[in-house]
């Protein structure tokens, strides 16, 4: 019965949340370029993606003649299924996982590789060249993006020692049972706060944290790297020909994907559940700021920073060009996280 | 080294691109525009967005601009010109000649024809405004109305004529029973003129 609740009760989350997320977007992109955004619908607009999405359930549910029926309509439920199932390994709080399960971070990180095969699908049922195009870019993308962001996530995992996220979750805070150290100098179990976080327990961790934050911005196929959806290339990439509810699907997905990469940097590097404020002297902010409640409006409260940044730099740098992007990929980003990966080793072994 | 200064560059860059992107995030969001005739309205705005949120907020329309067209019936004293003048003939006319004076328009002049019909198809207008220019009453002015849109092309016909088709085919009978009444005093003067000369003749 609880599985059911819980499970209803995420999913009901991730639609409010893409929803509101289509109108955050939609907001600040258009206070960056000094335009109003949504405002008839509701107070500021608030409500403007809700009768979107009422309408796009009315529309017409089309699939081109020429389209293989079967894989069209398959794929936008394969890419949000395995964002979904991301769900389940993500701890909300001290008390609360879904799934607590020790390899985690590796079924996350196989769970997320689905979701390649379901753009391939979708780009390659819809038998349109742009379609095509997208699905292929998007492929290309994702494959060479996976190793960074997998090496950043393996630097950090030889420090925590651990792939089950709500150990890591707990090795970034005053609840650890091991000691935690200040970039390996200043112990800081006790204190907690900012600086028992993931970016500050080493210093290779802080730029594999970047790394990491890079590849997801790829992996989501947010700009600067939304080559396989390049408005001014390829109408809109693989999802050019989806309509109606599939469409909402793969929109929805694209969503959650943000706030599941998002998540998993925070529960990497960002403290997880844990409060930013630390304990000092008698003011024991971390005491006070930590518990499950605290620790879900914590985890929420960063993330949706993250997702915030994320929109911020989708409209402030343009995009990548596709051999910029490979360029940028093989050349700096997967050397620049093999030397965080022997920084963490080299750490594990003789720092501490 | 200038690999290093290239990169460094390139950060710097990033970083103005973004604090720029943040700075118009949080500049006020209200919208103001004043008119195009003002001083400032070309000068880069700082404080508020270039939205204008339209229906709600309208930019001031020039003296001369050309909308749609209204005719105040009451002031009108059917004199045709404006059908005359049309280049598109999109002004459609039935006058009925009163029997008496039947009023005066707000500048004085006396009325003496009914209009019993005054269409005025603004799918065929130009938008040319010479009816506005020969009117002698102004009667028929450009609004500043320019945004209408109907689902039905015979909703444009735009019909200012108060005057039922009762009203009309009433005007009509007087008019003919005047006429007629007219007719038979002019036939009787004549009779009567003929008959004095046949008098004098005689």
């Amino acid at each position: 019965m609880t599985f059911y609740i819980i499970s209803i009760s995420l999913l009901a989350f991730v639609a409010v949340y893409a929803l509101m997320g289509v109108w955050a977007e939609r907001k600040i992109s258009a206070l960056i370029q000094d335009r109003v955004g949504p405002v008839e619908v509701g107070k500021f607009g608030l409500i403007q993606t809700f009768a979107d999405i009422l309408k796009l359930l009315q529309k017409e549910d089309i699939i081109p003649t020429r389209a293989n029926k079967f894989l069209f309509a398959l794929a936008p439920l394969l890419v949000f299924t395995s964002v979904f199932m991301g769900f389940a390994v993500m701890p909300f709080s001290p008390d609360y996982i879904s799934s607590n399960i020790n390899i985690g971070l590796f079924y996350f990180m196989a769970i997320v590789s689905i979701e390649v095969v379901g753009i391939l699908m979708a780009g390659w049922a819809s038998n349109n060249k742009y379609a095509f195009f997208g699905s292929i870019r998007s492929i290309a993308q994702i494959i060479a993006y996976e190793i960074p962001a997998g090496i950043s996530i393996l630097a950090a995992v030889m420090m925590y020692q651990s792939l089950n996220l709500q150990n890591i979750a707990y090795l970034q805070g005053i609840y650890s049972k091991e000691p935690i150290y200040f970039m390996g100098f200043w112990e800081v179990s006790k204190i907690g706060g900012i600086f028992s976080w993931g970016i500050f327990q080493a210093p290779h961790l802080f730029i594999a944290a970047i790394i990491y934050f890079i590849a997801s911005l790829a992996e989501s196929n947010r700009t600067p790297f939304d080559i396989p959806e390049a408005e001014s290339e390829l109408v809109s990439g693989f999802h050019v020909e989806y309509t109606g509810f599939k469409f909402g699907a793969l929109f929805l997905a694209e969503y959650a994907m943000m706030f599941l990469t998002s998540m998993v940097l925070v529960i990497l590097f960002l403290g997880a559940w844990y409060s930013p404020l630390p304990n000092i002297g008698s003011f024991a902010l971390a005491d006070y700021t930590n518990g499950t409640f605290w620790g879900l409006a914590w985890i929420l409260l960063k993330t949706l920073a993250l997702v915030v940044v994320q929109m911020w730099i989708r409209w402030t740098l343009p995009r990548f060009r596709a051999d910029q992007l490979m360029n940028f990929c093989w050349k700096v980003l997967i050397p620049l996280s093999f030397a965080c990966l022997f920084l963490s080793a080299f750490w594990k072994l003789i720092v501490l | 080294m200038s690999k290093l200064t290239n990169i460094l560059k390139s950060v710097a860059g990033i970083v103005k691109g973004f604090a720029l992107t943040a700075k118009h995030l949080f500049r006020s969001s209200k919208t103001v525009r004043e008119n195009i005739q003002s001083d400032t309205y070309f000068s880069e705005r700082t404080d508020n967005t270039s939205t204008l949120r339209y229906p709600h907020i309208k930019l001031p329309l020039p003296d001369n601009s050309r909308n749609q067209l209204h005719v105040e019936i009451d002031d009108c004293i059917v004199c045709d010109l404006c059908a005359k003048i049309c280049p598109v003939d999109c002004i459609e006319i039935e006058a009925i000649k009163a029997v008496e004076d039947i009023g005066k328009t707000s500048d004085g002049t006396t009325k003496r024809l009914h209009a019993a019909q005054f269409d005025i198809d603004m799918a065929k207008c130009m938008f040319c405004g010479l009816c506005t220019i020969v009117c002698p009453t102004e009667c028929i002015i450009m609004t500043d109305e320019y945004d209408v849109s109907l689902d039905n092309v015979a909703a444009m016909n735009y019909h200012f004529s108060t005057m039922t088709a009762e009203e009309a085919s009433r005007n009509k009978i007087k008019l003919a029973a005047f006429e007629a009444e007219k007719k038979a005093a002019k036939e009787a003067a004549l009779k009567a003129t003929q008959e004095k000369k046949e008098e004098g003749n005689v």
